[in-house]
Formats: C-alpha cells, sequence, structure tokens
C-alpha cells in the first residue's frame, strides 16, 4: 500500500536522523579529544573585568559625579587551605565571627560549590586593601578583585542624579543581561541614562591545572573579551547655579527650576528639602531614616508634584483672550476688592488697588477681578454654541503650554499635572449645568487646575522666548552620547508671538516700575531687566503657597526661572527673592551690595523644621 | 457498547508506553535543570526561587493537565472546535506583535502579572487540529490543487506570523508539517525539490555560484535520464520535459537569488549564525562562542559523564541559556554518551510509537493529528540537539518536555496527551 509506504520512508529518514545525530555526539564526546578538557582536573574560571561606570559632567565640564576604587574580595573555597582565621580578620578589618561563619557555609555546600569562585567580602577600601595585599600570599584561595565606586566630588543636584545600587532579584528577572552583584541606576539620572552609563563587562579566561590552581591563559586568551567604559554623560545642570539654588532654598519646602530658553537645557533644579550628594554615596545606610523623613526628601517635588499655579496662570489666561479676540490691551475692567460672580453676591476677592485697569496694569498688580472678565469673555465668546465648547478651545490652547500632560523631558517620574475636561465637569455637574460662573477660580490659576513646578518654569521660558519652548532637558549630546532630535525643535504654542509682547510689558513693570503698584518690586536688579509674575496659591492644607516666575533680561533672555514655595505666603515674600537671587547669581556672578542684605535673610530663614 | 468500553479498560485503552517516556524525559530534565543552575548559592530543587523550583510546579501542573485531558474531556470536543481554536489563536499571534514587551528582540512572549506565555506554542496544536479536521474530510484530494492550496495556507499564515514576530525558530518548525502532506499524498517530488533548494542554498553561499550551477546540471541530467527512460508515452514525456525545464530556471533564479537573500534579507545575527555553522566564520568570541562552549561542555562529557552536579562546564556559566535552549549540554557533559544516547533513544522511540499508534488509528483524524505530534516533535529534537552540536545554527527553541519552561512543557503536554487521547477513544470503542 503506497500510505504504508510512505510511512515506512518516513520511519527511516527519521532513523537516518537519529543516527546522524547520535554519530555526532559519538564523534564529539568519545573520539575528538581537542573538545575534551579533563573532567577531574581541568577546568577554566571566568574572571570578570567590572568597566568604570561614566561619569557625570556640569555643562561647563565640572565633575558631579565620579568614580573611586574599591575592591571586593573574592575566594575559592577549593583552594583555600591553613587559614588563620584570625589574620585573615585582621587583614579586612573584620570580625574571626564573620570569616568563621563564611568558612562553615562554604564547607557544608561544598559540593554544590565546587571550583566556583565567590564574593567573600565587598565595599573593601582602598587602605584596608593593601593591608590585605601585602599578606596575601598567606590566604591561598582568597584574591581582590577591583570595583568602581560613585563618588561625588561636589555638593549639587543630589535629586537629579539618584543613586545605583546592587541589583535585586526582582530585577534580574526583568533583565537577564544583568548577573547577581552588578550595579545599575535606581533614580534620578542614573536611571534615566543607564544604557550608556553602564559599560559592559568583560572577562578573562584561565585553566586551572591539576592541582586546581590558576595557570595559563585559556585558548592564549582568544575567548578573553575586554570591558567596555560606560560612556560619560554631560548635563545641562550649572553645578554653582544649582549649589547656589539649593543653598537658597535650605529650610524651605518647595522647587527653583530655573532653564535656558533659548535651548530648553535645565541650568539648575532644586527639589527642597532634598538629599546632599553624600548621602548618595552610601545611600543603603541612609535609606531607612530618609524615607520615612515627612518632609519626603527622596521626592523630586519639581517634576512629581503638582500644584495649583495661582496667578502666573493669569498669564496664559491673557495670552488666550488675546488671541480670541475677546481681549485688547486698552481694555479696562473695573474692580472693587473683587469680582462678584452670581446674583446672590458671590465674590472673587482682591487686594486694594486704583480702578478701573488696562491688561499691562492688571497684570502688573496682579488683579483677580480683571482676569474675572477675561475668563469670562473666553467661555462666553459669540463664536462657540456653548460654553462646553468654548471651554473645549481653551482646554485645549493651556495645553498648547505645556500644562495638564507630560512635557517629554528626558527627567524619569515626571507626571502631567491636570488642566480639567468638560467631560470631568459634566460628569461633576451634569452636561449643561455649569457655565462660567461655575468655574470662575479658572481665572486666576485655582480650582482643579494643577501644574508642576517644571511647567510653570516652561511658561517662564515660553514667555522669554515670546510663544514658544523647547522641551526642558537636561542631558546635553556629547560624544557618544545622542539625545532625541525632539529636543532641539521648537514646540509652538497656540496663541500668535506677537501677542506674547503685550503682556510681557506687564511682567516688566510688576518687578521695575515703582510707584505704581506692582507686585514684585523685590526683583529688581539694577541693570537685569527681569520681568515676572508673582502668585500666591491658595492651599487647602495650610499657608498660602508662594510662587514666582520670571526671565530676564528682557531682551534676548538667557534664564527663565520658577521658584514654587510651599506654605511660604505672598509670591512677594519668599520665591521673588529666591528666583531673582537665582538670576542675579547667574547672570552677574555676584549679588549686588544692595541686595546682601535680602540675600542673607534668604539664606538663614528657615520656614520649616 | 457500554460494557464493551468498561471491559476494554484503562489498560488497554492508553498507551502507556508513551505516558512511561512522557514522564520519563520530563522528570529527567528537571534533574538536569537543577543541575545547570548556574554560579552562586547552593539551593534545593524545590526552592521556588530558582528555576528547577518552579519547573516542578510546572510538571505538577502538566501533569493535572495531562489527566484533565485524558480522563476529563471527551476526545471528540478536540475536532469540534478545531476551527474556532484556530482563529482564536491565530488573532492573539497576531495581537502579540502590538502589545508585548520586547524579549530579547522577539515579540512573541504575552506577560499577564508572573506568568508568561507564547501564543506560538498553543499555534502549534491549533494548526495540528484544523489541518488534521481538514484533511480527515472525505472528500478532501490532495491531488486537487486547491485542496492543497487550503492545506498549506492552514500551515503558512500562522508560520508568517511567527516569522513577524521575530521567532524564526518557532516558524521553522512547521516546515515539519511537510511530512505531514507527505504522508497524505503530497508528490515526493515536492520534498526533493525543497531539500534541492536548501543545498543549493547552502552550496552557493559557501563556495561559487557556478558551483551550483553544476550541480543543478548534474541533477537535471540525472532526471532527464531517469524519468524518460520510464516512459513511453509522447505526452507524459512532453510533460516530463516541461517540469524539467521549470525546474532548472526555478533552480538557476534560486542560486543567484541565494546571495541577495543571505545578505540582504536574513538579519546581521541570522546571518552571522549561518555563517558559523557552515565554517565559513570562526567567531569564538561573538555567534560562535555559544556554540563552541556548548561543544566543549558536551564534548568533555566523554563515555559516562563526570557524574551529576559535578559538571564545570554548565555549572561555571560558560554555557548560554543552560536550563532552556542549551540543556542537552548538561546532558552531555554530567551524564556522557550513555546519557545523550539514551535521551535521544526515547525521543526516537517516542516519534516512532506515536506514528505507529498513528497508522493503526481507524480515522484519519486521529492518524493525521497522529503525524503532526510527531512532526513538531521531530523539528524541535532536530534543531534543538542539531545546534548544540553546531549541526544547525544558534535557533532559539526548547528541547520538549525538557527545557525549563512552563509555556512550552504544558504545549507539548497538551500536544501528546490530545493524540493519547484520541488514540484511546478508538481503542475503547471499536
Amino acid at each position: 500500500m503506497e500510505s504504508n509506504n510512505r510511512s515506512t520512508k518516513l520511519l527511516i529518514g527519521l532513523g537516518v536522523v537519529i543516527v546522524l545525530l547520535l554519530g555526532r555526539l559519538f564523534y564529539v564526546q568519545i573520539i575528538n579529544e581537542s573538545y575534551k578538557t579533563d573532567a577531574d582536573n581541568n577546568s577554566m574560571t571566568r574572571e570578570m573585568i567590572y568597566p568604570p561606570r561614566g561619569v557625570i559632567y556640569d555643562r561647563n565640564g565640572k565633575l558631579l559625579v565620579g568614580n573611586k576604587i574599591c575592591y571586593e574580595i573574592l575566594v575559592t573555597p577549593r583552594e583555600v587551605h591553613d587559614l588563620d582565621t584570625v589574620s585573615l580578620a585582621n587583614a579586612l578589618d573584620t570580625t574571626v565571627e564573620f570569616v568563621r561563619e563564611r568558612m562553615q557555609y562554604y564547607h557544608k555546600y561544598r559540593s554544590r560549590i565546587g571550583w566556583q569562585t565567590l564574593t567573600f567580602l565587598k565595599n573593601v577600601p582602598s587602605e584596608t586593601y593593601l593591608h590585605f595585599a601585602e599578606e596575601q600570599f598567606l590566604f591561598p584561595g582568597f584574591k581582590a578583585q577591583v570595583r568602581s565606586l560613585r563618588e561625588y566630588p561636589f555638593n549639587a543636584g543630589g535629586n537629579l542624579l539618584g543613586y545605583i545600587s546592587e541589583v535585586s532579584p526582582e530585577y534580574l528577572e526583568d533583565h537577564p543581561d544583568y548577573k547577581a552583584g552588578d550595579y545599575y541606576g535606581r533614580t534620578g539620572l542614573e536611571a534615566a541614562r543607564e544604557a550608556e552609563l553602564r559599560g559592559s563587562k568583560g572577562w578573562h579566561i584561565y585553566q586551572r591545572d591539576s592541582r586546581g590552581r590558576q595557570k595559563d591563559s585559556y585558548h592564549d586568551g582568544d575567548f578573553d573579551v575586554e570591558a567596555v567604559p560606560g560612556k560619560d554623560i554631560t548635563t545641562t545642570i550649572d553645578a554653582y547655579l544649582q549649589q547656589y539654588g539649593q543653598n537658597l532654598m535650605n529650610g524651605k519646602k518647595g522647587s527653583l527650576v530655573a532653564i535656558e530658553p533659548s535651548s530648553g537645557e535645565i541650568l539648575a533644579m532644586v527639589s527642597s528639602p532634598g538629599i546632599d550628594v553624600e548621602v548618595l554615596a552610601d545611600f543603603g545606610k541612609h535609606y531607612g531614616t530618609l524615607s520615612k523623613d515627612k518632609n519626603k526628601p527622596l521626592y523630586n517635588r519639581a517634576v512629581s508634584a503638582s500644584y495649583p499655579p495661582g496667578s502666573v496662570f493669569k498669564l496664559v489666561n491673557g495670552l488666550i483672550g488675546l488671541e480670541d479676540g475677546v481681549l485688547q490691551p486698552w481694555m479696562q475692567y473695573p474692580c472693587y476688592n473683587g469680582y462678584v460672580y452670581t446674583s446672590s453676591g458671590r465674590k472673587l476677592g482682591c487686594h486694594t488697588h486704583r480702578s478701573p485697569l488696562n491688561l499691562e496694569d492688571a497684570v502688573m498688580m496682579s488683579c483677580n477681578g480683571y482676569f474675572c472678565y477675561v475668563f469670562k469673555s473666553i467661555l462666553e465668546n459669540p463664536e462657540y454654541h456653548s460654553t462646553e465648547e468654548a471651554f473645549t478651545h481653551w482646554r485645549e490652547m493651556v495645553m498648547s503650554f505645556g500644562f495638564g500632560r507630560k512635557l517629554g523631558s528626558d527627567f524619569p517620574s515626571e507626571l502631567s499635572g491636570n488642566i480639567p475636561s468638560a467631560e470631568y465637569y459634566n460628569r461633576y455637574y451634569r452636561k449643561g449645568h455649569w457655565r462660567f460662573p461655575t468655574i470662575v477660580s479658572l481665572s486666576i490659576g485655582q480650582g482643579e487646575i494643577l501644574t508642576t513646578p517644571l511647567q510653570i518654569a516652561n511658561l517662564a521660558a515660553i514667555m522669554a522666548n515670546r510663544g514658544y519652548y523647547y522641551i526642558p532637558h537636561v542631558v546635553k549630546a556629547s560624544e557618544g552620547v545622542e539625545i532625541d532630535p525632539v529636543y532641539y525643535q521648537k514646540q509652538y504654542t497656540m496663541v500668535d508671538t506677537l501677542q506674547f509682547p503685550k503682556v510681557i510689558h506687564g511682567m516688566w513693570k510688576a518687578v521695575n516700575a515703582f510707584g505704581e503698584g506692582g507686585t514684585a518690586n523685590v526683583a529688581h536688579v539694577d541693570g537685569l531687566d527681569i520681568c515676572g509674575k508673582t502668585g500666591t496659591a491658595q492651599n487647602p492644607h495650610g499657608k498660602d503657597n508662594s510662587v514666582f516666575i520670571c526671565f530676564a533680561p528682557r531682551n534676548n533672555p538667557k534664564i527663565a526661572v520658577a521658584a514654587y514655595i510651599e506654605n511660604a505666603g505672598f509670591g512677594a515674600s519668599w520665591a521673588c527673592p529666591i528666583a531673582s537671587l537665582l538670576v542675579e547669581k547667574y547672570l552677574n556672578g555676584e549679588i549686588s551690595p544692595g541686595r546682601q542684605d535680602l540675600e542673607r535673610r534668604v539664606l538663614t530663614t528657615k520656614l520649616i523644621r | 457498547m457500554q460494557e464493551d468500553a468498561l471491559d476494554r479498560g484503562l489498560k488497554k485503552t492508553v498507551d502507556w508506553k508513551l505516558i512511561v517516556l512522557y514522564l520519563a524525559l520530563m522528570l529527567f530534565g528537571w534533574v538536569n535543570i537543577y543541575a545547570a543552575v548556574q554560579s552562586g548559592e547552593p539551593s534545593s530543587i524545590f526552592d521556588l526561587s530558582c528555576n528547577a523550583g518552579k519547573q516542578a510546579l510546572w510538571i505538577a501542573g502538566a501533569i493535572v493537565l495531562a489527566a484533565l485531558i485524558l480522563f476529563v474531556i471527551n476526545a471528540y470536543f478536540w475536532e469540534s472546535i478545531s476551527t474556532p481554536a484556530y482563529l482564536v489563536v491565530l488573532f492573539l499571534l497576531v495581537l502579540v506583535i502590538f502589545i508585548s514587551n520586547n524579549v530579547k528582540g522577539s515579540h512573541s512572549w504575552f506577560e499577564l502579572g508572573p506568568v508568561k506565555f507564547q501564543p506560538a506554542e498553543l499555534s502549534k496544536i491549533t494548526t495540528s487540529l484544523l489541518l488534521a479536521s481538514v484533511m480527515s474530510r472525505p472528500a478532501f484530494r490532495m491531488n486537487n490543487w486547491k485542496h492543497f492550496l487550503v492545506a498549506a495556507l492552514i500551515v503558512l499564515v500562522p508560520m508568517l506570523v511567527i516569522v513577524a514576530e521575530s521567532e524564526t525558530g518557532s516558524a521553522l518548525v512547521y516546515a515539519g508539517f511537510i511530512f505531514v502532506l507527505y504522508r497524505e499524498g503530497m508528490s515526493g517530488w515536492i520534498l526533493a525539490l525543497l531539500g534541492l533548494a536548501v543545498l543549493l542554498f547552502i552550496v552557493t553561499i559557501t563556495t561559487h555560484w557556478w558551483v551550483s550551477l553544476i550541480v543543478v546540471a548534474v541533477v537535471a541530467l540525472f532526471y532527464f535520464i531517469h524519468s524518460l527512460r520510464r516512459t513511453s508515452s509522447l505526452r507524459l514525456r512532453r510533460r516530463v520535459v516541461r517540469n524539467g525545464i521549470i525546474t532548472v530556471v526555478a533552480a538557476v533564479v534560486l542560486v543567484f537569488a541565494a546571495d541577495l537573500i543571505f545578505n540582504k534579507v536574513l538579519k546581521d545575527y541570522q546571518r552571522e549564525r549561518i555563517e558559523v555553522v557552515l565554517g565559513m566564520k570562526q567567531d569564538l568570541k561573538g555567534v560562535g562562542y555559544n556554540v563552541h562552549q556548548s561543544l566543549i561542555a558536551i564534548g568533555s562529557g566523554g563515555l559516562f559523564g563526570k557524574g551529576y552536579l559535578k559538571g564545570t562546564q554548565t555549572t561555571f556559566g560558560f554555557v548560554p541559556e543552560q536550563s532552556t535552549d542549551f540543556i542537552f549540554c548538561t546532558v552531555g557533559e554530567e551524564w556522557g554518551f550513555f546519557g545523550t544516547f539514551v535521551v535521544i533513544l526515547m525521543y526516537g522511540l517516542m516519534i516512532f510509537w506515536i506514528v505507529r499508534d498513528a497508522e493503526k488509528a481507524r480515522t484519519a483524524f486521529t492518524r493525521i493529528y497522529g503525524y503532526c505530534v510527531a512532526s513538531c516533535l521531530f523539528m524541535h529534537l532536530f534543531i534543538n540537539i542539531g545546534m548544540t552540536l553546531g549541526l544547525m545554527p544558534v535557533i532559539g527553541i526548547p528541547l520538549p518536555l525538557f527545557s525549563y519552561g512552563g509555556s512550552s512543557l504544558w504545549a507539548f503536554t497538551a500536544m501528546l496527551f490530545i493524540f493519547i487521547a484520541l488514540d484511546r477513544q478508538e481503542k475503547k470503542y471499536f
């Protein structure tokens, strides 16, 4: 029968393949000697060579994170004999009990360990190693291996840089290219740039002789692999500015972010209270206390905290009003200590100032009433059929400023903040049951609006650039390290660039016009032409938050800054001095004599304990 | 009827030989996974944090699965769900491309919390079921080209999707289904021509295109003489000549396309692996490292091996993927030629007995499904062990029942036990 014939042919094929495999096995296992390493006497050991991790520089080439050498003591238990536990403990600066306990462990599992080399002691400093090296010949089976640890020569950017630690079993599960004992970046830049910083391990392979002693290179080193050092990272951070910012923020809770508007490069990013670099160097020891601290020093507020922006958001509403054509710079609105928004007389309060005001003066004096009128005309714009439609348009415009979404910075754990959507209000108030008075607090950056300090710093950069920004980032391209081309692209807002100067003049007057009621005169520095906007954001958890954004100089700006200080009262009281001191330091290199009292007050005051 | 069924109980209806082989391979695999533990702290074989401990759980699950298939699920169920099951798995195969994480360059794993599985494993079963179901229909004729096309598409569609997942190894297993088609009446010439194509490809890339042309000429000459001598009618002779010319033209095109395919279509790592196995390149630090280390480990085992847990090559971490794709190295090193011989023999017997049971089957469905199982096992066996012996390029597929991993173990368990259940069903009622 044809079929059975075919079955037979297939089975013959199976037989041929099996004979082929067995024949090859017979050749490899029994006939060919070159594949043979004597099972009892000869085997190979692989000595790992760990590459130095890439180092991290600031924008001017100052070293922020370097490496220092330390040692790991390895042991091959099979090679250990005549061990004097006391002198080994002395040489390694450890206890006799530790040595005894390890040796008992190796003895217990000797059959599983075989000829393997295990790690005996980690993080041995150079001095101890030198002591050990002198007496190493007394301890057969023990040897040292070089590892590198992180070193931080300059106290700047603890939260930004992040820390490294040994891989955990869970991490190994997901990352098969790591081995137990390797280090990896856990947070901050160390984590974000792990791929470049890491480098790749190499190894030497040695052969053992019949007594198990290490002998020659195996195959003349044909199988050895060179270690490839990690790539160095250059950040956009200015180390001195970062350190100065940290000093200014000392004793306050909040964030301070500085951006170079013409590139989107982050010059300084302070989250306070933060962690000092000496903590990073020995993170394991401090982790327990840090994670329990009620001020959360591990948490990078600059990107991971979201707050109501308060009055700085009036800039955005003013610009949208101008772009929509419902606001003209000459338009005046009355304000007598606030804006009445319901027929029953509910009022959104304002401070006392002259009335009526035009746009520029409303920005200068941060008039709440004025911006209620502006937001009202945006929402009641006759071009749209309903409040909902106008609101959705407004939201789209706001998001083009980088609010309510992640900016896409190269820094990890960035939050998106929140710009409420029409759907949200439809759910909350029912469709058609909410209008301008319902959401009046959005006029002045309160209510459901939440932004991160990085986002409001980015707003300062948008104002500085008159209508566009570069996505803020902390890594500069350097040799061997590329950054995403998106960081070189201008991101335009939906507001025409021609609208910006109308608002910027108000920001300039807020700082530099004396005797007219400007809110930020304390930020004035002769010759710097700082333009700024204060904010005092209501805080449901306590005292108001103090907010200030600014850029300088007015023409061709070099720096844009946002300061956000929790529970510190008016914008002018803390955020404004801090931000202006940072700008002055960056542009002038020093604080003018007239402002040194202010600097002293900021540096020495502690608002939290 | 019912009494008959009772008379022919488990002892007579279940092919216990297969079950014994199944258990033996699975347990021996487990023992070797424990031995392949990388350097580090020693642990118990049941320690759930290491591969051997997890494999113990997978094995327990596999036995439960086998029992369910054998004793709980009605064997007719499988044929009835063949079409929907095939479509669902095909959908999963496509879906995984879009929603999976990249695991070593391929997009083929679903991750549900701690559980990971590859739909490509399931697809072998559903493809076999649908192929068996379609080809066992009374109206199916292998020499009707439309029917043949349907059968071929059932195999080719999942195969191509798996290639798109960058799981070339798993896709290659599907080539084994050609043996099923051959058994069911496909012309032997197709098998021969495919063999010729592989030969020409290898000859062209290792030597020169003109060497391949000489091979083509010799084969063609042999073909014409052989066929024309056997046929006397003019019509048949004309057909022989026509087929011959088409084949020669196709072969010549292949010879000239081979370099292009090799250098442009294949990915770099695929090309390098082929170069290493063909001896065109000795790359001891890169691609060749794995194969060389694997050969050293197996070679150092000698006749009786170094003894269980005494291996130096595998425990030192020289051999990559020791508990999954290169598990056979551990057998070779610690159990020697004796161990490898027994393992290969067990696989050979398993395939042989499946084929024999399939041939005895009364329904075409059982027969064809049995051949599918045998073909898949055979392909895995040949590719995996061939790879560790440097006979095949490095292609990451597991050794069935033996390698570490729940997804593969359960899939092969299901595949095999569906066949045992089908086989039992027949013996029970006839």
